[in-house]
């Protein structure tokens, strides 16, 4: 089993240096760096010493990947992909166009996501199995149909409405929370309850009706009859037997957003003012910030191959037969 | 008038084209039309099929432009306009024309804010000016409250009466078809028992004509769903809008399929090395998070076009090009879910006996994939195809709201609610346009998921949902 | 006598499928009496499965019970609250299914299934219901009972897995075991074990067996009474050994006619004409009318009632009721045709040493680790127009064999020579030319014709790759020779392969392999997926061609009564390699090897009489096979020496010979 999760890790190496080379040919192959300057410096004032300037002032003056007027190793390293791309891997991100260190606000700024994505996700997980679990128990009733309904017209609602819509009832009709803003310890509850509703309620539609297919799916199966057979009721077979059974595909199915969770949620948070990660990546966006994109892109990139390593862990822990294997 | 050949019309009629040729050829297949035929005896997923062709129908009539005829020039040479309408924008013509000058609220007469208005005698006074196009004519709010009910009773009993007319048409051609009379067909419809749900189709016909008649009435005298803040109809933002929304949910999926179909289908199929790279090409962009990688993309996309401003002669064919671009990047990033889907399944297949009593004839690989892998996948193209539909929608608004989605110019609902989103905080409340923008989308999506639903219920009870969702991770 | 155990009254369970309802169960009545073994035999889809389904009242969904009584020790099931029925479910009647693959939850580990019925029924917790889990791990025979009660089903094999789910039913002390196919899903050694099993377990705590199956031979060896089920209902009951001494109804006698074994080779196997009648409607007369040839018209106008021919033997058939018996005095079969003579001209197909190894890789860098040897040094010979059987059970490499002939699968080592020419050596255009020459027909009926193209499309498949008959007329004509061939009409040309049954569909399979003349046709247990009746007709149109057409078969089956019936020659495979070899008469009358010995005794047949023999444990993997003799630790005559090397190729006679170290004594040396 070591060997297997080192390999996987061995795995993941490739697969973040092909994110480097997209991100790094999207940001400085596609576009030059004068195109930028360009961008950046808004229509009236381009001229090739402004551009020259920007791009000496935010470290884009150099050659892509080969810089022929150093010597020895600064050939390689003296370029934009080693002081740009490269140094991703080290987790050193540089500074963001207005000159903060983007590694500091990462730091930062992941805590605040962190609360808000984390109560989303288990909140929702557990809302959504409930939901699905009890559809199961009642399948091919009315209370199945129009549950399954229900489901389909909520995954209708684009996210954005629900946004809306909670601050506008939650917030504006019955004064309930602060529309917006956020603050750090025990004050952030009243700041977080609302987003934390609105995030789980945009996930039961699609949740609720995914992991019903696949409690049906288990209840058909052979060991079910067997464990009816053997006497149990209905309730004894849900959850001493599919619940467990189910589990497999569900949880290691979510495992693998858990690292993601620091990113944060990009609308929720910029809706709701919470100063996280998603935030900062939607004003970057706005503002054109490339730095901060491109460390966002690769940092969700490491994010995503750890959930995929976590993901192989936890199939070994809720899956006997490859625990043994 | 001259037509003016924009990639994305071009593209949609192509697809449209598929469509019909695909529609051709099943129907004489008979493993091919069983399932459709399944689809065809589900009465909700007929109804939002009408649904959805209505929807079709307003983003087609948006995918035709041409260049009007301006009158004759010197020597009777023709000109024609700088501007680019579509066949949509000369039916809406009158809508867009009569722009107030700001907020209004559905059907109102008047503006939504108290202004100062310059009386005839030189005198200020604060109040709610009347409108420009709306309800002249009619003195007062209670005046229009009159014409309102009639304009509706009318609209809602013409559209009965067309209805009504196409309905019994179409009753009597089937029952000739079926060489039954016709007070049993109507009969047999009435109660649901054709093997076609026929009933569910006249229902939602029939729904639509009882809300397009009203509207179309009231439209002619009234800003039937308001006006924005410039003045803009809202009902003519939200018509506008289709086209984008149909645009991205199908386009992305056409150009996502060849990828997707070929890759998996050869990863499965060869397995070894091919395996290796195709696998490690959609680990590698399904490792970056979507919503960045597409924002990263239109970002670029956006820095090409702004410095090269020379290549793009009308304001239209600019939007045009990004709305492109954005469909082919979401493509790009979504082809991943369904290649992975095939892969399997062609794992799956080439250890079928067909499929090794295909190789024991010396079969060549090509000729394997084409006859016996695709055809035997196909079920899953298709259903991605439709699931793939609504998520698209959705992800369009959303990106379109964090600033990566299409040109702020173009009409669609992801603009519109950004727009709008101010507009909840303000004092009193202007909720209209996103409540157009919600009516529509919902709408939309819930007919194509409905339709989805339908689909795979027919042609596989066993494919999964959650192929993809772009934006899916964009919460 | 006492009232029976249980009654079942007039049963009719209905079926909702997408083509209407269907009657599955259409007025099913018997009774079972305490301490006996009924059994329920008759052929796919004709309900015995959906009655044992219906007694414990765990129906599917789409399936209701409309009509009918279902008496326990008196007590009325059907009328009883489903909260009763859980009390009765697991404690009077426990169940046992097919499949004890995906019947255990594979979560969950042994103890903990066990526990959940002693908990339930007899309120055993804690220490005390692990005494009792273990103990009834020890009654299954499943040896350290201790250890497996903590391991999880994926750690045991199939037939362990099956003892596990007995275990677990005996764990309510039921007065009724239904067992629906016990073993069909467990190869011949391990399913008498079982069946062995049963009866010792029934013999020792007197419950009653309900045995649902397929298989004539099983009833012949497990029941007290049988009843024969058709189309929904049940068409006979008899005494076992009245039922098998003289059954009565014209059914019943096809089903045995049907089954193929020496006493019919070089004969037409007996066939009953047509399908099963879709159960949609009501029934006018009887339901076997249309496939019977004593039917006669009060058939088709009367269903027939019950007509007692003895008190425990009745039958529902009119010719019993009007005293028409004679008509049902066996006809002589059609004489047996003489055998080939033997064969003389040089072999077509020559097998020299063949290896097929799969690597196994792991670790770090995915080092190949082992190997799977699952042909591990296969030598043989086939002669042009002749059958060549290779029996063995699942597991033992024979698949891979047929597979590695066709090059579908390359071989690691040795040789295969086809009529002279390497085919290992052949690659690309060269290895396509002689593709014509060898052809294959499957298993799976169902997974072996694309469900997307039409027949005339399948079939002329191999002849536009291979380039014979050119010409779309020719190819054309071809088509509706090939499907006269094989017995279909000319109309199934345009139709796709889900309109055919399986025995039509493996006629399509067939055509599609004679489609470009081969000489040599590898047959992968093309009869073990269908019915006895199918069965037959597939065999029958098989030994029809090689008559015709002089095409040998390399027959790959576990079924020894197919052997019998069609091979020439035998080769017994174990484990990768063939551990005996010879003509049939030799190995299936005389076998040498004990593993050959071992096999012949487990299939259960009518006759009976074969003293038993039966093998501990079961076939060990193919990855680290046992050191010397790979079948020593089963072999109840191993010794020593066994373990050290494994034996050589001992000629008993010139053409029979087995790998075993009892015989090379007698003939002195290994060749």
């Amino acid at each position: 089993m070591t060997a297997y999760i080192l390999r996987r890790c061995l795995y993941a190496i490739p697969i973040l240096v092909g994110v480097n080379l997209i991100t790094f040919v999207l940001f400085f192959v596609v576009n030059t760096p004068d195109d930028m300057a360009r961008l950046a410096l808004g229509a009236k004032r381009v001229t090739p010493d402004a551009i020259e300037k920007w791009k000496a002032e935010h470290g884009y003056d150099k050659p892509l990947l080969v810089n022929a007027q150093a010597s020895g190793v600064a050939q390689l390293t003296d370029t934009i992909f080693f002081q740009k791309s490269a140094r991703l891997f080290v987790f050193d991100f540089g500074n963001a166009d207005d000159g903060r260190n983007i590694g500091y606000e990462i730091r930062t700024r992941m805590w605040p996501s962190l609360a808000l994505a984390l109560p989303v996700f288990v909140v929702g997980l557990a809302v959504n199995i409930t939901f699905a679990m009890s559809l199961a128990f009642f399948r091919a009733t009315r209370y199945d149909f129009w549950g399954v309904v229900l489901c389909v017209a909520m995954m209708s609602i684009s996210t954005l409405f629900y946004i809306i819509g909670g601050q506008y009832l939650v917030s504006k009709v019955w004064s309930l929370v602060p529309i917006s803003g956020f603050a750090p310890g025990a004050d952030a509850a009243k700041f977080l309850a609302l987003p934390v509703l609105v995030g789980v309620a945009s996930g039961i539609g699609s949740g609720t009706r995914w992991y019903r297919t696949i409690f049906l799916e288990e209840t058909g199966k052979d060991y079910v009859r067997t464990a009816r057979a053997k006497g149990l009721s209905e309730l004894d077979v849900l959850f001493g037997h599919v619940l467990k059974n189910a589990l497999v595909p569900i949880l290691t199915g979510a495992v693998v957003v858990i690292p993601l969770l620091f990113m944060g949620s990009l609308l929720s948070e910029s809706f709701f003012g919470i100063p996280g990660l998603g935030s900062y990546t939607i004003d970057a966006i706005q503002a054109q910030d490339f730095a901060i994109v491109r460390a966002m892109v690769f940092l969700g990139s490491v994010l995503y191959i750890a959930g995929l390593l976590l993901t192989d862990i936890s199939y070994t822990l809720v899956d006997p037969r490859v625990r043994f294997a | 008038m001259t037509l003016v050949p924009l990639w994305i019309d071009a593209l949609v009629w192509l697809l449209v084209a598929v469509t019909a040729a695909y529609a051709w050829y099943a129907r004489r297949q008979p493993h091919l039309a069983a399932p459709w035929r399944r689809v065809g005896q589900s009465g909700s997923g007929m109804a939002a099929l009408v649904v959805l062709a209505a929807f079709a129908v307003v983003g087609l009539l948006d995918c035709v432009h041409y260049r009007p005829r301006l009158p004759a020039g010197p020597g009777g040479v023709p000109v024609y306009s700088v501007e680019v309408r579509s066949v949509l924008d000369a039916l809406l013509a009158p809508l867009h024309a009569r722009a107030e000058r700001t907020y209004s609220a559905p059907l109102a007469i008047r503006a939504y804010a108290r202004e100062t208005v310059e009386l005839s005698g030189g005198r200020l006074q604060r109040g709610y000016p009347r409108l420009q196009y709306a309800g002249v004519g009619r003195a007062d709010e209670a005046a229009r409250d009159r014409d309102v009910l009639l304009r509706s009773l009318a609209g809602a009993a013409l559209g009965l009466v067309a209805w009504a007319l196409a309905a019994v048409g179409w009753t009597a051609l089937l029952a000739r078809r079926e060489g039954a009379g016709l007070g049993r067909m109507i009969g047999a419809i009435a109660r649901g028992e054709t093997a076609f749900a026929w009933r569910a189709v006249l229902l939602a016909l029939l729904a639509i004509a009882l809300v397009a008649g009203p509207v179309a009435l009231l439209a002619r005298e009234y800003h039937v769903l308001g006006t924005d803040k410039v003045g803009q109809d809202v009902l003519y933002l939200a018509l506008k809008s289709i086209r984008t929304a149909i645009v991205i949910g199908t386009l992305t999926t056409l150009i996502m399929l060849p990828f997707a179909v070929l890759l998996g289908i050869a990863a499965g199929y060869f397995r070894g090395w091919v395996d290796d790279v195709v696998q490690y090409a959609y680990t590698t962009l399904n490792s970056i998070p979507s919503v960045l990688l597409i924002a990263a993309a239109v970002l670029m996309v956006q820095v090409y076009i702004d410095t090269h401003p020379d290549r793009f002669t009308a304001a239209v064919e600019r939007a045009d090009l990004r709305l492109l671009f954005l469909c082919i990047i979401l493509g790009v990033t979504s082809w991943t879910g369904l290649a992975r889907l095939l892969r399997g399944e062609a794992l799956k297949l080439r250890e079928l006996d067909y499929i090794q009593a295909a190789q024991a004839f010396g079969v060549r690989h090509g000729r394997i994939i084409t006859r016996h892998i695709l055809p035997n996948v196909m079920h899953i193209v298709l259903i991605t195809v439709v699931l793939d539909f609504s998520g698209l929608v959705l992800a369009e608004a959303v990106l379109s709201y964090v600033g990566v989605g299409v040109d702020p110019s173009m009409n669609s609902f992801g603009t519109m609610i950004n727009a709008a989103r101010l507009e909840m905080a303000r004092e009193p409340m202007v909720w209209w346009t996103l409540a157009a923008a919600f009516a529509f989308m919902f709408a939309l999506v819930l007919a194509a998921n409905l339709l989805a639903d339908t689909v795979r219920d027919a042609l596989d009870p066993r494919v999964r949902v959650g192929a993809l969702a772009a934006a899916g991770g964009a919460k | 006598m006492s009232a029976p155990l249980l009654e079942a009254i007039a049963l009719r369970t209905w079926l909702d499928g997408s083509g209407g309802v269907v009657r599955a169960l259409d007025g099913v009545d018997f009774s079972i009496r305490r301490g006996e073994t009924f059994a329920i035999v008759g052929e796919s889809g004709c309900g015995k499965s959906m009655t044992a389904l219906t007694l414990a009242r765990l129906l599917p969904e789409t399936a209701r019970i409309v009509d009918g009584t279902v008496r326990l020790d008196g007590d009325d099931l059907l009328a009883l609250p489903e909260a009763a029925m859980r009390n009765v479910r697991g404690r009077r009647i426990a169940m046992i299914f097919q499949e004890p693959a995906t019947s255990l939850n594979p979560v969950l580990t042994v103890g903990h299934q066990i526990g959940e019925v002693l908990a339930r029924h007899l309120g055993l917790r804690g220490a005390a219901a692990r005494r009792r889990a273990a103990e009834l791990l020890d009654a299954v025979g499943i040896a350290e009972s201790g250890r497996r009660l903590g391991e999880y089903p994926f750690q045991l094999s199939g037939g362990m897995k099956q003892r596990v789910m007995i275990a677990l039913a005996l764990a309510g002390e039921p007065d009724l075991l239904i067992a629906d196919e016990p073993t069909t899903a467990l190869d011949v050694t391990i399913q008498a074990q079982v069946l062995e099993l049963l009866r010792d377990l029934q013999r020792r705590i007197g419950m009653a067996i309900l045995l649902i199956t397929h298989d004539l031979g099983i009833v012949a060896q497990m029941a007290h009474r049988v009843a024969v089920m058709y189309a929904g209902t049940i068409v006979e009951v008899a005494d076992r050994d009245a039922f098998f001494r003289a059954s009565q109804h014209p059914y019943s006698r096809k089903l045995f006619a049907a089954l193929p074994g020496l006493q019919s080779r070089g004969a037409e196997l007996a066939v009953i004409p047509g399908q099963v009648p879709p159960l949609i409607g009501e029934f006018a007369g009887c339901r076997f009318v249309d496939r019977c040839e004593h039917a006669f018209d009060r058939c088709r106008v009367e269903a027939p009632g019950w007509a007692e021919i003895a008190e425990t033997h009745r039958v529902r058939c009119h010719l019993r009721s009007r005293e028409r018996a004679g008509a049902l005095e066996a006809r002589p079969g059609a004489a047996a045709a003489a055998l080939a003579p033997p064969e003389t001209r040089p072999a077509l197909l020559t097998l020299r040493d063949l290896e097929v190894h799969f690597p196994i890789r792991r670790g770090l860098l995915r080092r190949t680790v082992g190997h799977v040897r699952a042909v591990d040094g296969v030598s043989l010979e086939l002669r042009p127009g002749r059958t060549l059987a290779l029996v063995g059970e699942s597991g033992c490499g024979k698949t891979t064999v047929g597979k590695s002939i066709l090059q579908l699968v390359r071989p690691t080592a040795g040789s295969v020579a086809f009529d002279g020419v390497e085919l290992t050596r052949l690659r690309g255009e060269a290895l396509r030319r002689r593709r014509g020459d060898f052809q294959m027909i499957f298993q799976d009926p169902y997974g072996s014709l694309n469900p997307r193209m039409r027949v005339a499309d399948i079939l002329s498949e191999g002849m536009h790759a291979l380039g014979v008959h050119g010409a779309r007329a020719t190819a054309d004509q071809r088509i509706g020779e090939l499907l006269a061939q094989v017995g279909l009409d000319a109309g199934a040309r345009d139709r796709y392969p889900h309109e055919f049954s399986g025995g039509q569909r493996q006629r399509i399979a067939i055509a599609r392999a004679l489609a470009v003349s081969p000489r040599l046709i590898v047959c992968d247990e093309p009869t073990s997926a269908l019915d006895v009746s199918v069965q037959a007709q597939i065999l029958n149109l098989l030994a029809r061609l090689q008559r015709e057409t002089g095409v040998a078969y390399l027959f790959i089956t576990h079924n020894l009564a197919v052997v019998e019936y069609l091979a020439h020659e035998v080769a017994v495979m174990y484990l990768g390699r063939i551990v005996e070899r010879g003509t049939v008469d030799e190995v299936l009358t005389g076998p040498k090897h004990p593993y050959t010995q071992a096999l012949l005794s487990a299939v259960p047949t009518i006759e009976g009489g074969r003293e038993k023999i039966r093998l501990q444990g079961e076939l060990p993997s193919a990855v680290t096979p046992p050191a010397g003799c790979h079948f020593h630790p089963r072999c109840p005559r191993a010794h020593a020496r066994c373990r050290e090397r494994y034996p050589g190729d001992t000629h008993v006679s010139p053409t029979h010979s087995v790998r075993c170290f009892l015989y090379e004594e007698e003939d002195g040396r290994a060749t």
